[in-house]
């Protein structure tokens, strides 16, 4: 046992020495935790919008001045001719262009009809889509304040609740996705480098012949990373909870073990991983493709699976990181128990025990 | 020159006979632009909606008809309870509720105002505001159909309207795919630029025969060209691949000119290999520096503006930009393929990205010492 134990405390100095090891260990979970709070929103603000008004009258003026008062764009110029629409675009900067055609207010007023004409930059699909309902929106805000002295027409109003996120805060959703993907970071990647690593530079032929057994090796390389796994998920709660405010509504000591079995989930897939590459380059890119793209995209880190075809939403079935994050999802957010938990619950423990097994069968002994 | 010459041929030869080289090269792009195009999209689609129609009048299952016939929208059950409802949607069966209240078509016909609630699972605030919008949408739609069955007859004053229509330019049907094409390839060529080079230049310091280079009459600078022009020719194939990928698999469209993406697609990987050279130096072992290429590619790749506007990005995060290669590159492939800007529109992102390359590449070869 105290060969194991130093063992352990080796694999801890070669993991706390390394300053670029610690940048992914505790750099990483802030930074991205911040890009994802701060930079990566779906939220519009500033963009530009250009202006062409053929008209120029009361009621142009007004529904351009609603449209850069809303905060979500700012003026970028005003167009005179339709030769400069195509310039702007190719720019690059403006994403749409508002087009009042000639007598606005004389229509709108004789006929009661007036168009307004919105082009958007679409080779920003996304974009392109939010700013065109946006400023349709505002618009249709606009013409109800006109109409609100002539009758009130029938209406249905619908009242909207946001149920478990009444202010729609993004960091319920990228808290979670960050926490699945740092803990499969630094548990998958980091012990399936470190293992290839030994390999590669022969080194694990001298712990073989060591009086350590195989299984201690492997525990004794796996131990390090499940505590600071733990002390990272800890780290991201706390973090979630106090610049985020996001809420822990369930059971924490529940939340706690899902995490812990999440990590042990990760670190026998690195095992799994090891066992396969046999340089570190393999294990590097194995744990890039086969964990990391799938964890961001296939769990609704960033894009919502349900919108995804069939194909890849069959896929994510295989992906840890889903049943994790409707894991700590339900606990956190909707404070529901194990009741509601258990097969997501099961389907880890089931993927663990089988990645377990392969590694047990795959791991070799001997020197090829 | 010869020596360059033979120090390539020497590299090359390391990469095809490295057999999982070749698949990483090859395979990942083809298996990142099927994967990764197909997940990035906020389109929405089936909504699933429960149904709780206390109602039950004649108007309350026309509103109801709107949405099973909306495409966004797919009823998955009616009931009475609204607890039962909410407990579908805390247990993820379902999207939001739809709750009627009774005595809906009273209020409309004798108050002709009329309280409707709607509860989103909001969890995913992206998706919920999609899903408000869309409500939104049906109800408004519909309450200018109400508005013309019951009031027609009676209207006396005619209502203002301003006829909104919106056309989206360079990409009508909103396709994301085409959108999303060229900023994989932006991370693909820039994994073999960044991160294929420097692992590739400290593998030889890891397993020892930099050392042994190093006592050869090979001059550093010879090196360095020999090591990174390989990846070099290999970062510019893979993006011609990739390129061809995207025309076969999306009808990827090539607007602009093909010949000045590779022009700026070469600068840029001066600039990337740079960065990769400055942190090989900065490490000893290959898991230092994939650390290392790892944290900054992730960093840049979000700030990117692959997945969001860097226009709505705060201040800091626009200024900080201005050191991400990825930013401008991002925004070039797209402006060039998608837009057919020329020349003179991305002349600015042309400068900064060679200055940046040209001090990002002698800080490198400054601080590689030919040395252990």
């Amino acid at each position: 046992m105290n060969r194991f134990w130093g063992f352990v405390i080796k694999e801890i100095n070669h993991i706390l020495r390394d300053y670029r090891t610690l940048l992914i260990l505790f750099g990483m979970p802030v930074i991205q935790l911040l890009l994802f709070g701060f930079v990566v929103t779906n939220e519009l603000k500033d963009i530009r919008v250009a202006v062409w008004d053929q008209s120029h009258d009361r009621y142009t003026r007004e529904i351009i001045s609603k449209v850069f008062s809303s905060g979500y764009f700012i003026l970028d110029s005003y167009l005179t001719s339709e030769r400069d629409i195509e310039d702007k675009f190719r720019e690059g900067n403006v994403k749409q262009i508002i087009i009042f055609g000639h007598d606005f207010a004389g229509k709108l007023e004789k006929e009661n009809k007036a168009e307004v004409q919105l082009l958007a930059d679409a080779s920003d699909a996304n974009t392109a889509n939010l700013v065109v309902n946006y400023t349709y929106g505002i618009i249709i805000d606009y013409i109800r304040t006109l109409n609100r002295d002539l009758t009130a027409p029938m209406s249905i109003v619908p009242e909207v609740r946001m149920m478990f996120n009444e202010n729609m805060a993004g960091a319920f959703m990228f808290v979670p996705g960050t926490m699945a993907l740092i803990l499969m970071l630094v548990s998958a990647l980091m012990t399936s480098i470190s293992i290839a690593r030994e390999k590669e530079l022969g080194t694990m032929e001298t712990l073989l012949v060591s009086p350590l057994k195989p299984l201690q090796i492997v525990l004794g390389k796996v131990t390090p990373y499940l505590g600071l796994s733990f002390i990272n998920a800890v780290g991201i709660l706390v973090i979630g909870y106090f610049v985020f405010g996001l809420p822990v509504r369930g059971n924490i000591v529940l939340l706690l073990i899902e995490c812990l079995l999440y990590i042990g989930v990760a670190l026998s897939l690195g095992i799994l991983i090891s066992t396969i590459a046999r340089t570190q380059q393999m294990a590097m890119f194995t744990s890039l493709l086969a964990l990391m793209l799938p964890t961001i995209l296939l769990s609704g880190f960033i894009f919502p699976v349900e919108n995804m075809p069939a194909v890849l939403e069959w896929l994510s079935v295989i992906v840890p990181a889903k049943y994790f994050i409707i894991i700590i999802k339900n606990i956190m957010l909707k404070g529901t128990g194990i009741m509601f938990i258990w097969k997501e619950t099961l389907v880890l423990v089931f993927m663990m025990a089988v990645m377990i097994l392969i590694s047990v069968k795959r791991f070799k002994i001997r020197l090829e | 020159m010869r020596t360059i010459f033979f120090i390539i041929q020497k590299e090359f030869l390391q990469i095809f006979r490295n057999r999982f080289m070749l698949p990483v090269i090859f395979i990942v792009p083809i298996v990142q632009l099927i994967i990764l195009v197909n997940a990035a999209t906020l389109e929405m689609k089936n909504i699933g909606v429960i149904v709780v129609d206390r109602d039950l009048s004649t108007i309350s299952r026309r509103l109801v008809g709107k949405f099973m016939g909306s495409s966004f929208f797919q009823i998955d059950k009616y009931t009475f309870s609204l607890e039962e409802a909410e407990e579908d949607i805390e247990a993820n069966r379902s999207d939001m509720i739809l709750h009627i209240p009774a005595g809906f078509e009273d209020a409309l016909v004798k108050e002709n105002i009329a309280d409707l609630q709607i509860l989103i699972n909001a969890i995913n605030a992206t998706v919920a505001g999609l899903t408000n919008a869309y409500t939104n949408a049906v109800i408004q739609d519909f309450n200018q159909e109400i508005l013309g069955d019951y009031t027609g007859t009676i209207r006396f004053v005619p209502l203002k309207q301003i006829d909104v229509r919106y056309s989206f330019w360079y990409n009508p049907d909103l396709n994301y795919k085409v959108f999303m094409t060229p900023g994989i390839l932006v991370i693909l060529v820039t994994m073999i630029g960044m991160i294929l080079s420097a692992l590739n230049m400290v593998r030889e310091k890891e397993l020892g025969t930099a050392e042994q280079i190093n006592v050869t009459p090979i001059k550093k600078i010879q090196f360095v060209i020999g090591k990174l022009l390989p990846f070099w020719i290999l970062a510019l194939l893979e993006l011609c691949f990739g390129l061809g990928i995207g025309k076969l698999l999306y009808d990827l469209p090539v607007t602009g000119s093909l010949l000045l993406l590779l022009f700026y697609a070469s600068v840029y990987l001066i600039a990337v290999m740079g960065i990769g050279l400055f942190m090989s130096a900065l490490s000893e072992t290959q898991m230092q520096v994939m650390f290392l290429a790892f944290f900054f590619l992730i960093t840049f790749i979000l700030m990117s503006g692959i997945f969001t506007p860097v226009e709505s990005m705060p201040d800091w995060a626009i200024r900080l930009n201005i050191l991400n290669p990825l930013a401008y590159f991002m925004r070039v492939i797209r402006m060039v393929l998608l837009k057919g800007s020329a020349m003179v529109d991305i002349i600015r992102e042309c400068v900064y990205l060679s200055i940046y390359a040209l001090i990002i590449l002698s800080l490198a070869v400054w601080r590689y010492r030919k040395a252990v």
